[in-house]
């Protein structure tokens, strides 16, 4: 007999022990488990070339360009449709990456190694905003910025992460809630306290004066340099709490501009999925809800493992998307209290007299509240290569969890 | 010709107060015939059937969607009121405000700590989980819904019990604690009496009056109308009972209950017995054999009991004990009563008196059928045998004038090993036997001393009837009696009064021990500041804001969307799998 409370309890608990460290890059191909010169990855659960969203078909268009797979566009789609590639999501293989999320063979990865449990996941290195790979867009100015990425920041930045002996993200992660930051949408601070604790290191290690000038820059400018090794730390998270006999925790949350999809815990590699919605969200000008693509990306992994929308509370900046009172956030953070298993033992809240953040999302307590998780979120065009149109909330389907609850009935005998 | 329009939001839910009021309003609006806002359940579409506005949509619906009916004189009208259906919905009353609704009755709890109690007033169907939720939080109930079956009533006052919690009806309209009134219940001042109520409004007619009189209260605390019924035992009642009897402001108790199981009316009486304190009792229906009975004070209505409790709380009676009794003078085997009567009507009248003491009295004349006694030359049980009935005065006296059959039978009753009392009456005066008392008195001395070699005490009890005037002469009869031994007095009643506490006492005596009260209420905590969760209508939030205790309004959704399977799964995930 499988005791759920048990099970749960202990998935949590290995989500908030797991301690994730940044520690080098190395390219895809050498190190990501699975990975092969003719395979692409994206991000949420598994979807065909035909179901593509605009913005994971232009990513993938702009990576083949870039492996040198293909000389233009059409020769890259026709690559794509000929069945010769092979798609997988990211999350079958230890990544979590933003929006499309798409992983080529040759990209550096950063290797997050949860020290607790020894897991270690993936995920490539942040673009910064503006036209970018990940929301699809593949122009030649998008794939130069690639290639200095591969040549320059890579290799400066695992330098420096050896030289130092690694980057506790959990750490940065911790005092950045303090700060303003959710963890997902808002990672001003987070990204600023990677970047000075690289900075030094940079300084020492780098090619030359001129590589730590443009690198520290870079990381400097992205208020989002943090966030790809963000999502891989909080994949080891709640990697550590999966595949837990009869825990009804969701470990995987994900979507790929299509589908949105979740794994749970005590039901092994099932994907349970619905269509995506579209984000409520604030528009950049220009911009209306009809230019966007519905929800996609990796990022929700976040919020998977306790910050993000759940952390609404500590980052009323964040308060535009939600309504446009610090009330809401606070609201926001409370009501994903009612359907978590516990509260993070690391990252805290002030505001709530320093309430750990809600953790761990249970199927039961999403279908009888019909409360589904609120995700903090981009929102990319649904055309390739036009990139993000604006930010906002969205809250996953229900379909999803309810899914899953029957499942879990059927496995384990609840019916 | 009118207009319909109907509009069906699915898994939505709303308290029936807030459909009303959107029924109202929308019902007010410009070019609007009618308006009807109700949840799909069958019975509330009979109820649109009845005023005609029973749409096809209507029809189809089920119980967890949202229907919205509007007729109208044209078209225009129509849509024009659909379209502000959701600025009504949103539009709050004051006074219940909160800056954060929980959704479950845990975040409530994380929210208001103190908070002992839980209000449910959502629909009957999801009550029982709703209330099996806030015991399992250890919360004391106060379950105003309706439609909760019988079974989960007993299912759920049981759960409570075993963990000592009051789960207040369902179907329990009124609850004062600690001077806040909960769900319908009047501005009571504190004071020295309790109240136990299977009656809603019972227990507001009993509490307003006591205020009326200048006094107040502890607690009123209602248990559900059918709290007192058989099946389900009083569960909640005793429990409620046992609070009072045990606290210390509590002076009075006044019970009061809607028509009560008789048996189980006279089960909650014996608890009643042992408060310890004064206990006002008025069941509607239960006939009334004596104003005071020990501790227990009867009062003809509602009104009478608050008068009697004010009066009692004012100057507190005298309480005797069955100390008086001479209960351990009687052998283990001795239970019966043999009452033996020349006198027909106190021979009823006995038979009347006990059936207030204890439920089963055998008679040759009995006023209930049911306890014929199958042959008047044989005594069983407890039994009142007339001995002017015409089987024994055939061919013979009139036992007023002979005594030789009623004193043969005395040495038999006084034989019988089970008889612990002998009841007889002695009616003298004119026509009667010149000096009755010189035959039955030598006769009662022998058996009482008969039974005393035998080793047992005979209590034998007279009572007589007549004047000093009479020419046997009251005075002269009642020494003879008394010097004899038994136990003499010129009152029937007191006599059988007296009597009937024996029996009662002795088959308490014979009863196995405690009642089963399971854990009991911790008092303490019940006296605590009033704090409380409201789950249902959003009033009685509003109640407790205006009354200054602090609450918590909990923003309830039917579990899984209302949604059979899912529920169905979600609750056996809760509990132990076989």
């Amino acid at each position: 007999m499988v005791d759920i409370e048990k099970a749960n309890a202990l998935a949590v608990e290995k989500f908030m022990e797991a301690r994730p460290v940044a520690i080098t890059l190395a390219k895809a191909l050498e190190i990501v488990p699975g990975m092969h010169e003719n395979m692409l990855l994206h991000a949420g659960p598994p979807v065909t070339f035909e179901r593509m969203s605009g913005p994971t078909k232009g990513a993938m268009i702009g990576a083949l360009l870039f492996e040198g797979k293909a000389k233009n566009p059409e020769e890259a789609e026709k690559l794509l449709k000929s069945g010769k590639i092979e798609f997988s999501p990211c999350h079958e293989h230890m990544c979590a990456a933003p929006m499309a999320g798409v992983i080529s063979p040759s990209q550096l990865v950063y290797v997050i190694e949860n020290q607790t449990h020894g897991i270690k996941c993936y995920s490539n290195l942040n673009e910064g905003r503006g036209k970018v790979l990940r929301m699809g867009a593949y122009s030649e100015d998008v794939l130069e910025k690639l290639r200095w990425m591969e040549a320059v920041l890579g290799p400066t930045i695992k330098t420096a992460l050896e030289a130092m002996g690694g980057i506790d993200v959990r750490a940065i992660l911790a005092k950045a809630l303090h700060s303003g930051d959710d963890g997902h949408n808002r990672l001003d601070t987070a990204s600023l306290l990677w970047t000075t604790q690289l900075a030094p290191y940079i300084a020492k290690t780098a090619k030359n004066t001129e590589t730590a000038f443009e690198v520290t820059k870079f990381l400097g400018e992205n208020a989002l340099s943090i966030l790809n090794p963000v999502m891989a730390g909080c994949k080891t998270m709640t990697a550590a709490g999966h595949n837990i006999e009869g825990s009804t925790i969701v470990t995987i949350m994900s979507r790929n501009g299509t589908d949105w999809g979740i794994k749970v815990s005590g039901l092994g590699d099932k994907w349970f999925t619905a269509p995506s919605p579209v984000v409520k969200a604030l528009y950049f000008p220009g911009f209306t809800e009809k230019d966007a693509c519905p929800d996609i990306g990796d990022s929700v992994i976040t919020e998977t493992a306790g910050i993000g929308g759940f952390a609404m509370a500590t980052a009323p900046a964040l308060v535009t998307f939600v309504g446009g009172e610090p009330r809401d956030a606070i609201n926001t953070t409370l009501d994903m209290y009612e359907i978590t298993e516990g509260e993070h033992k690391q990252f805290t809240i002030p505001f709530l007299d320093f309430r750990g953040t809600p953790t761990g999302v249970d199927i039961r307590k999403v279908v009888e509240k019909q409360i589904t998780p609120r995700v903090n979120t981009g929102v990319a065009h649904k055309d390739p290569g036009v990139g993000q149109v604006g930010a906002g909330v969205v809250s996953a389907p229900m379909k999803c969890f309810e899914d899953a609850l029957i499942a879990f009935a059927d496995k384990y005998g609840y019916n | 010709m009118a207009t319909f329009k109907t509009e069906v939001r699915s898994g939505v839910y709303y308290d029936s107060a807030k459909l009303m009021s959107l029924q109202r309003s929308l019902a007010g609006l410009p070019g609007v015939l009618d308006a009807g806002v109700v949840m799909g359940t069958d019975s509330n579409k009979e109820l649109l059937a009845h005023i005609g506005l029973d749409t096809p949509e209507v029809k189809a619906t089920k119980p967890d969607d949202l229907a919205i009916v509007i007729k109208a004189e044209n078209e225009k009208a129509a849509l024009d009121a659909l379209a502000q259906v959701d600025g009504l919905l949103a539009a709050r009353k004051g006074g219940s405000e909160q800056e954060y609704q929980p959704r479950s009755i845990e975040s409530a709890t994380d929210m208001l700590p103190d908070a002992e109690w839980v209000i449910v007033s959502v629909a009957g169907r999801y009550a029982t989980a709703v209330t099996r939720e806030a015991l399992r939080l250890r919360k004391h109930v106060h379950l105003f819904s309706d439609n909760v079956s019988v079974e989960n009533e007993i299912e759920l006052k049981k759960e409570a019990r075993d963990l000592g919690l009051l789960v207040m009806g369902p179907d329990c309209g009124t609850a004062m604690v600690d001077g806040y009134g909960l769900a319908f219940a009047n501005k009571i001042r504190k004071g020295p009496i309790g109240i136990v109520a299977a009656a809603g409004t019972g227990l507001q007619q009993v509490a307003t009056r006591i205020h009326q009189l200048n006094s107040g209260i502890t607690f009123g605390i209602g248990t559900g109308g059918r709290d007192l019924k058989a099946e389900v035992g009083a569960i909640t009642f005793l429990m409620a009972l046992d609070v009072l009897a045990r606290d210390d402001d509590t002076k009075v108790i006044v019970l009061t209950s809607k028509p009560p199981s008789p048996k189980v009316a006279e089960e909650v009486l014996k608890v009643a017995r042992k408060a310890g304190k004064p206990v006002v009792v008025n069941f509607i229906a239960r006939p009334i054999t004596t104003t005071r009975d020990g501790n227990l004070f009867f009062a003809t209505g509602l009104d009478d009991a608050a008068r009697l409790a004010v009066e009692l709380a004012h100057n507190p009676p005298k309480l005797v004990s069955d100390a008086d009794l001479p209960i351990k003078k009687f052998t283990a085997k001795q239970k019966y009563l043999r009452g033996l009567f020349s006198g027909g009507t106190l021979a009823y009248e006995a038979q009347h008196i006990l059936y207030g003491y204890i439920p089963r009295v055998l008679a040759n004349s009995p006023i209930n059928k049911e306890f014929q006694l199958p042959d008047a030359f044989v005594s069983q049980e407890n039994c009142i045998v007339d001995l002017g009935e015409d089987e024994f005065t055939q061919g013979r006296l009139h036992p007023m004038m002979d005594n030789e059959l009623r004193i043969r039978r005395l040495y038999e009753e006084a034989k019988d090993p089970e008889v612990a009392v002998i009841l007889l009456d002695v009616v003298i005066g004119y026509g009667s036997h010149p000096d009755p008392a010189s035959e039955i008195a030598p006769a009662i001395a022998k058996c009482i001393a008969d039974a005393k070699k035998d080793g047992r005490h005979l209590e034998v009890v007279c009572v007589v009837c007549g004047t000093d005037e009479d020419p046997q002469n009251l005075n002269n009869q009642m020494a003879q009696l008394k010097a004899a031994g038994a136990l003499v007095d010129t009152s029937n009643e007191v006599i059988c009064r007296y009597v009937g506490r024996i029996l009662r006492a002795l088959a308490e005596r014979d009863e196995p021990k405690a009642h089963a009260l399971g854990k009991p209420v911790d008092l303490e905590k019940i006296k605590k500041p009033l704090a409380a969760i409201n789950v249902g209508l959003e009033s009685f939030a509003a109640n407790l804001k205006d009354q200054g205790a602090p609450y918590v309004q909990v923003d309830w959704k039917p579990p899984a969307g209302g949604n059979e399977k899912l529920m169905n799964i979600l609750q056996k995930m809760k509990s132990p799998r076989k």
